[in-house]
């Protein structure tokens, strides 16, 4: 199963940080999500990219993680080459994790 | 019980104006807020003054307060805008003349000053850069601009002074909403956990459609109706802090507890330390309630007591950036866009004149994913793109070229070539003493 099936996410960055929203749709999964998407497993998934460490904080009344990558956009929008300097697409490309 | 209505009528400088209209005219509204300056669009700006003493602004300016002038006047809505960006004081008079042609008598213009410190810049050449750690004096020569992120007060003066629109320059974008609470609630400065729960409402709207369903629709997953008419957000708050988002009835999008908690976190690092000028927020504590359709409760945000620094933004040339595509199709279009990609890599390593952060990407294969997958085969169409960063602009061009000349000297059936050239202009972060920043509040008033 992939996460997309049981979560939805949003990026967002500063400087050369990204951050990745990931909230469940149904509060039961947050547990499983929080013993599947650690922040081990999203610097290695991200592992091309995120040069940093990844950070993860846990928000379960809202069924929300916040995952803080660091070092993970070239540079950072305003000198990046790549064609996605923001790195908004980064959300999509986390929910297609396996669980 | 005193409740104050806020709306948000940008999310970004080039943002849709029609849905900030529709709240004018029937939000019901007590203040918008448009935001409007994203972290180098100032440093554009002040180039933009360099060349010509009276712009600097936002270009969208007039474009904008055309329409909003006359509704905001009508309808009573007080506006609060950072499209000043680095000229406030020339779009206050732009729109002093705008409202005076227009007939506004009584209202009362206000600029922000003081957050461009470029001048005095010079004193701050030892300080570490946030990002990089080292003297911003590395970027000798090169600096441009150096704006601080104010915070909600010099605002609040303006509004204690009966401003009726104020422009400023670089100010955080949640203080542009806070300004108003604290200004309607009379908040002090030592209330640190209200400041924390304003400048939740302020992060909340300062997206604006990102909240009411922007930037969140999934089809088959996640739905949001009418997305092309979407609604921009607005938000109901007590003197207490709490408060409720919601939009104007009949607008497209969509605001459930799903929208507000992916906004709530966005751009935020630490939840439990969301650090602005005015003070460091805890929104990891909050939670939000559905009461109807479109309409978010939130609750359980705090503060503790602001840093003694401001940020500034500084900005810099940074060389130029030299981006060159050329698409491939049919069959075996991926071999071929990956021999045209080997062509530019041996054709760019002839030159004498380095090139940073060269990348060869494939868009529709690997352009924007940073995973490896496995090829997916056949693939359709494939699009080269070619993108690298020099010091002159003449070698950037270079990297354009080459890209176009596949046309005639690279593989079978390369089409839609196109080519582009821009000067980057970076940004790099310091922190400077809040009390070596002083603000000003200058004004017009329509007679």
């Amino acid at each position: 199963m992939k996460l997309w099936e049981i979560a939805h996410a949003r990026t967002g960055d500063k400087g050369n940080i990204a951050n990745i929203v990931l909230v469940v749709y149904d509060k039961t999964h947050f547990e499983l999500v929080r013993e599947k998407v650690t922040a081990e497993k999203v610097k290695q998934w991200f592992h091309q990219l995120v040069k940093g460490n990844v950070v993860r904080y846990e928000l379960p009344q809202l069924g929300a993680f916040n995952f803080v990558l660091y070092e993970a956009l070239a540079g950072g929008v305003t000198s990046s080459t790549a064609l996605d300097k923001h790195g908004k697409s980064l959300s999509s490309f986390l929910l297609d994790m396996d669980l | 019980m005193k409740k104050i209505r806020i709306g948000s009528g940008a999310g970004y400088g080039g943002d849709r104006l029609e849905p900030a209209l529709t709240l004018l005219e029937q939000g019901k509204l007590d203040f918008i807020g448009f935001e409007c300056l994203a972290e180098r669009t100032i440093a554009l700006a002040q180039k933009e003054k360099q060349q010509d003493p009276s712009k600097g602004y936002n270009p969208l300016l007039t474009y904008r307060m055309e329409k909003v002038l006359p509704l905001a006047y009508q309808h009573n809505v007080k506006v609060l805008t950072n499209m000043g960006a680095a000229h406030p004081e020339s779009a206050m008079n732009i729109l002093s003349d705008m409202a005076k042609t227009m007939g506004l008598k009584g209202m009362k213009i206000a600029a922000i000053l003081g957050d461009d410190i470029f001048p005095s810049l010079d004193r701050y050449h030892d300080l570490p850069i946030l990002e990089t750690g080292k003297p911003l004096s590395s970027l000798s020569g090169n600096m441009i601009s150096a704006n601080a992120y104010l915070g909600a007060w010099p605002l609040v003066e303006a509004l204690q002074a009966g401003a009726d629109i104020i422009l400023t320059g670089r100010v955080a974008d949640p203080s542009l909403f806070l300004a108003p609470l604290i200004y309607s609630f009379g908040w002090s400065a030592e209330e640190h956990d209200k400041l924390g729960k304003g400048t939740l409402v302020g992060h909340l709207l300062e997206c604006a459609g990102q909240i009411s369903g922007g930037y969140f629709a999934d089809p088959g997953k996640k739905e949001v109706p009418d997305l092309w008419n979407l609604g921009f957000p607005y938000i109901e708050v007590e003197e207490s802090g709490q408060g409720v988002v919601s939009k104007v009835e009949g607008s497209g999008g969509i605001i459930s507890t799903a929208t507000c908690t992916e906004q709530l976190l966005y751009e935020i690092h630490d939840p439990a330390r969301y650090i602005t000028p005015d003070c460091v927020a805890d929104f990891s504590k909050v939670h939000f309630t559905t009461l109807g359709k479109d309409k978010v409760g939130f609750q359980g945000a705090s503060g503790s007591p602001a840093t003694d620094t401001y940020k500034v933004s500084v900005g810099y040339r940074h060389g130029f950036l030299g981006v060159g595509e050329i698409s491939y199709g049919g069959t075996n279009c991926l071999e071929r866009a990956k021999l045209a990609s080997d062509i530019i890599q041996k054709r760019l390593a002839l030159q004498p004149w380095p090139i940073e952060d060269l990348r060869m990407d494939l868009i529709g294969v690997n352009a924007i994913s940073p995973l490896q997958l496995p090829e997916q085969t056949p693939v359709q169409e494939v699009r080269l793109r070619v993108a690298g960063r020099t010091a002159q602009k003449i070698e950037a061009q270079q990297i354009a070229n080459e890209v176009e000349a596949l046309y005639t000297n690279g593989p079978a059936g390369g089409g839609g070539a196109t080519r582009s050239v821009e000067e980057v202009i970076a940004i790099a972060s310091i922190l400077v003493p809040k009390s070596e920043v002083p603000t000003k509040v200058i004004y017009k008033e329509i007679q």
